[in-house]
């Protein structure tokens, strides 16, 4: 039953990027040729509710739903991880046209050759993981 | 109903994707979906050779109802909310793509790219595959995708967050204006 509520969540997740077309590769290449402002807005809402949402939880020690503090980590530092590994995603982004999220969304939308991308995502964590060590952060 | 079938705007859009970051804090998690590509690797026993992926997969379980639901709600979207039309991006964007041997839309995704067919020819597994690898290696390297850096992250004003955001721009304008004319037509 606990992961019931996942499954809710991801339900809502699933149906509104492919409602407001985020999941199409059409959009993406509209996006990073600045031909529409749907993308931007769609990101620029989500963010600007979430910073204020953040805010208020900080604000207000706002619980979850056990009554545990909610508290986000912050992400690990590192320049080069950032910049580097974010360029290589994007390269990724801009030809399939999704992100990972948006990719198994696909697949339920009945675009089944997006599985041989969710394949080959698996097999570049696992390349990531391989050479982590050699790479720098 | 009509207004259901019809696409969603963006503002609807950016207002449930915030509603579903703060769903998943409520539920005590962060909303961040790449983490999923190390823990399928880990579930299917990576950890015992590579560090990165020895840690305890099944507390992350979480993450794989979250992609479980999008699925579904993929299914739900495509079969009774949905009118079927082509997606309207604009005029400029339609003659561009073009220009790469795309022709304008008739649903939400190209046939060029997604249709059986393409697994016939080596362009379209490059595409996929290698699509998928860049996607994999570059969002695990980055510690983050969309959902984990530019909505949980920028939300939460993390600094990795926007120069990882700023590098999937970098990326993105690239394969765009640069690589796409050489993989495309």
């Amino acid at each position: 039953m606990k992961s019931l509520k996942f499954i809710f969540v991801g339900i809502i997740f699933g149906i509104v990027m492919s409602k407001s077309e985020a999941i199409s590769w059409y959009r993406i290449q509209e996006m990073f040729r600045f031909q529409s402002f749907h993308m931007y807005g769609i990101i620029g809402t989500a963010v600007t509710l979430g910073i204020i949402i953040v805010q208020l939880i900080k604000r207000f020690n706002i619980k979850d739903y056990a009554g545990n503090p909610i508290v986000i980590a912050p992400k690990e530092k590192g320049f080069v991880r950032a910049i580097a590994g974010g360029t290589i995603f994007g390269l990724g982004w801009a030809l399939t046209g999704a992100c990972p999220g948006p990719l198994f969304v696909n697949l339920g939308y009945g675009f089944l050759t997006v599985s041989i991308v969710i394949i080959g995502a698996v097999a570049g964590a696992w390349l990531y993981g391989y050479f982590q060590d050699k790479l720098p952060h | 109903m009509d207004f259901i079938l019809q696409p969603w705007s963006w503002y609807m859009s950016g207002i449930v994707i915030a509603l579903v970051m703060f769903l998943m804090l409520y539920f005590g998690k962060v909303f961040g979906v790449s983490s999923c590509f190390r823990t399928i690797c880990a579930a299917c026993g990576a950890g015992k050779s590579i560090k990165y992926f020895d840690f305890d997969w099944k507390s992350q379980l979480w993450n794989a109802w979250f992609l479980v639901g999008a699925i579904i709600g993929g299914f739900i979207s495509a079969h009774f909310l949905s009118n079927g039309n082509p997606v309207l991006i604009s005029e400029a964007t339609i003659a561009d793509i073009k220009n790469l041997g795309i022709a304008a839309p008739t649903g939400m995704q190209p046939d060029e790219l997604f249709d059986f067919h393409v697994l016939a020819t080596v362009k379209g597994w490059i595409i996929l595959l290698g699509g998928g690898l860049l996607i994999g290696f570059g969002t695990r390297y980055a510690n983050g995708c969309t959902s984990g850096h530019a909505i949980s992250g920028l939300s939460n004003l993390q600094l990795p967050s926007l120069i990882a955001v700023i590098g999937f721009f970098i990326g993105g304008l690239i394969m765009t204006h640069l690589l796409l004319p050489y993989l495309l037509p």
